[in-house]
């Protein structure tokens, strides 16, 4: 049984109010680092907690925290990066839509930690209705004292305000989530300076993710070592998952970080197998930019060990063998998909999002998206996965921002593990049309590497 | 019917003018550049569309130049340049959803409607796009309809005919 910190109180009716999500021990986080603690202290606590950052680079949070500066006289800002957009995840939303409150409550105890007096949550524009719960917790936590001038007698002042996006993956990069709250295109910028010496109005800034925020309300209420108790290595905590595709529940869960990947997948508690009696044949299990893994390296990685869902064990075997724990978007593929068209999709998803600043990513991407594109509907010749290959490798590590490595892991990893699905689109262009390739040899067991 | 060409002019009501004053508070003096985003959502939600007219006032209203409100109006995806249908129906067509049937929806809309993807039905009622990852993958195929985007999940051939028909209805309804 997976424990809940995050979701506790999931079920209990009214939990998105002030009233029932106090009741049921909310904002003792906030009065307990506000009253007991000092800003160093509650960095410590989450230093402490190995707690990685949930929106997908996996940095860690109190490191990040570490890094902020603090001239005399300058303001210093948090940013909650609300723009879930990754397809695949969708966990943000369901942490806001029912308990919106452990967002605020999150928001206050970091924002005292890090020294801020406004903060801003940036949401993604199409989440309206997700924007105006947070908005209405917002003001209940005012309204009750916990936001506002001189929070609860100890002189700490702080304003949380909602800041909408427009539609744009890009914007979920911090540095072009801090340019698009500045009102403008959402241009990631050179890095350095870093966002924690010249973030927002060139102040210094940390934006965090949504569940990484909210997750520091258990760390405070029962202390850094305890939260690092559960999980195994670097992994600690409890993540939330985004399980998605052909299984037979889709929906987030939250997890013991260490869980074995097969028992997420199979275990009725969790997403309870593949839809309609069908095989499994692959899993993104961290959002549309990690590699995807054919089924033979799922359960198990290439030693034999036990796949487990951390960190570590999601990226035993690099690129060649293993993928990412990402933003925990597990999107499961059963043996009826096709990996590439899946691949099209994502290289059109890549092609879109691209904010056009850097030509290897602005360029590359869209002749990923024509190639795979043409491959998929039969007219695609041998020498394109080739092209395809040498475009990828050339727009990796060459762009400002991770957008240009997000569009190009995807491809690499469909043509490494799935090439001889890509060979037979070619060469069976008319049968392509008609049918999927199926599950070929890819549950095969593989021979161990020693 | 309306053509991206015309100026559209528009004149803001007082109590739009108010929100603009409360969503630029939100900044630190001097950083009301930062409202642009929540008053073009707050003046698409009044017209449906941003016209010319409209985002140069907005930049009056900000003080900044027109240009950069421009800029952003093309950069963001939400943003309309031209009018759309009453409801324009805005279907998910990343990955996730069509591994449980999302383009066999935006065909069936295409058919049901009469129209091509970014077209208006001749009764100015509806009109349809692709988007991509609405963050709602446990739950698609899904669709969103503006300016409240209310969420519509797990859709099926017969749901979106009923939804299709239940605005319909809405329409006559308020005639």
């Amino acid at each position: 049984m997976g424990r809940k910190l995050l979701l506790e109180h999931i079920d209990v009716p009214g939990i998105n109010t002030f009233d029932v999500y106090r009741q049921q021990g909310g904002y003792r986080a906030v009065e307990k680092a506000l009253k007991t603690m000092s800003p160093e202290d509650v960095v410590e606590e989450v230093k402490k907690s190995g707690l990685r950052g949930r929106g997908g680079a996996g940095f860690p949070t109190g490191m990040k925290w570490g890094f902020l500066a603090k001239p005399e006289g300058v303001p210093r800002y948090l940013v909650c990066n609300g723009d879930e957009s990754e397809p695949g995840t969708f966990k943000d939303r369901y942490l806001m839509t029912h308990i919106p409150h452990i967002l605020v409550e999150g928001m206050i105890v970091s924002s005292f930690a890090l020294g801020a007096n406004t903060s801003y949550i940036y949401i993604r524009g199409e989440m309206m209705p997700q924007i105006r719960i947070v908005e209405k917790a917002i003001a209940e936590a005012k309204a009750a004292g916990f936001l506002g001038k001189n929070i609860l007698g100890t002189g700490y002042d702080l304003e949380i305000y909602v800041q909408p996006g427009g539609g744009a993956y890009i914007c979920g990069e911090e540095t072009a989530l801090l340019e698009s709250l500045e009102g403008k295109r959402g241009n990631p910028r050179i890095k350095p300076p870093f966002p924690a010496i010249a973030g927002l109005y060139g102040c210094p800034t940390v934006v965090n993710n949504v569940e990484s925020i909210a997750a520091t309300v258990p760390i405070i209420n029962d202390g850094g070592e305890e939260y690092a108790k559960i999980g195994i290595e670097r992994s600690t905590g409890t993540k939330l998952i985004s399980a998605s595709g052909n299984i037979i529940r889709p929906g987030v869960y939250e997890i013991d970080l260490g869980l074995p990947v097969e028992e997420f997948i199979y275990s009725d508690e969790y997403c309870g197998g593949i839809a309609n009696s069908k095989k499994l044949k692959a899993l993104v299990p961290g959002g549309s930019s990690v590699p995807i893994l054919p089924a033979n390296l799922i359960s198990k990685t290439v030693n034999g060990n036990a796949r487990l869902m951390t960190y570590e064990s999601l990226a035993d075997g690099g690129f060649a063998t293993g993928s990412s724990m990402g933003s925990g978007g597990f999107i499961v593929f059963d043996e009826d998909q096709c990996i590439v068209r899946n691949t099209w999709n994502f290289a059109r998803f890549y092609h879109h999002e691209s904010c056009g600043q850097c030509s290897p990513c602005r360029e590359g991407t869209g002749w990923m998206e024509k190639i795979l594109h043409k491959i998929e509907t039969g007219r695609g010749s041998i020498e394109d996965i080739d092209l395809l290959w040498d475009i990828q490798r050339r727009i990796e590590g060459n762009t400002i921002c991770p957008l240009g490595d997000a569009a190009a892991w995807p491809v690499a990893a469909a043509i490494r593990h799935f090439r001889d699905e890509f060979e037979w689109h070619i060469t069976h262009p008319q049968e392509a049309l008609s049918r999927n390739y199926g599950l070929a040899h890819y549950a095969d067991p593989i021979e161990p590497v020693v | 019917m309306l053509s991206v060409k015309e100026n559209h002019p528009v004149e803001f009501s007082a109590e739009l003018l108010d929100k603009f004053a409360e969503v630029a508070s939100r900044y630190p003096q001097g950083k009301q550049k930062s409202a642009l985003l929540p008053l073009l959502h707050l003046v698409q939600a009044e017209y449906g569309w941003l016209s010319t007219d409209a985002m140069d006032k907005v930049a009056h209203f900000l003080q900044i130049e027109p240009i950069e409100v421009y800029e952003v109006a093309t950069f963001y995806t939400m943003y309309f340049l031209r009018p759309q249908g009453k409801y324009n129906l805005e279907i998910c067509r990343t990955g996730p959803c069509c591994l449980v049937g999302a383009e066999r929806i935006m065909q069936y809309i295409e058919e049901t409607l009469g129209v091509k993807e970014g077209e208006v039905t001749a009764d100015g009622l509806f009109s349809w796009r692709g988007v991509e990852c609405l963050a709602a993958c446990g739950y698609g195929p899904v669709l969103q309809i503006g300016p409240d985007y209310t969420f519509y999940e797990n859709l099926t051939e017969q749901s979106v005919a009923q939804l299709i028909e239940t605005l319909k209805n809405k329409v006559q309804t308020e005639a």
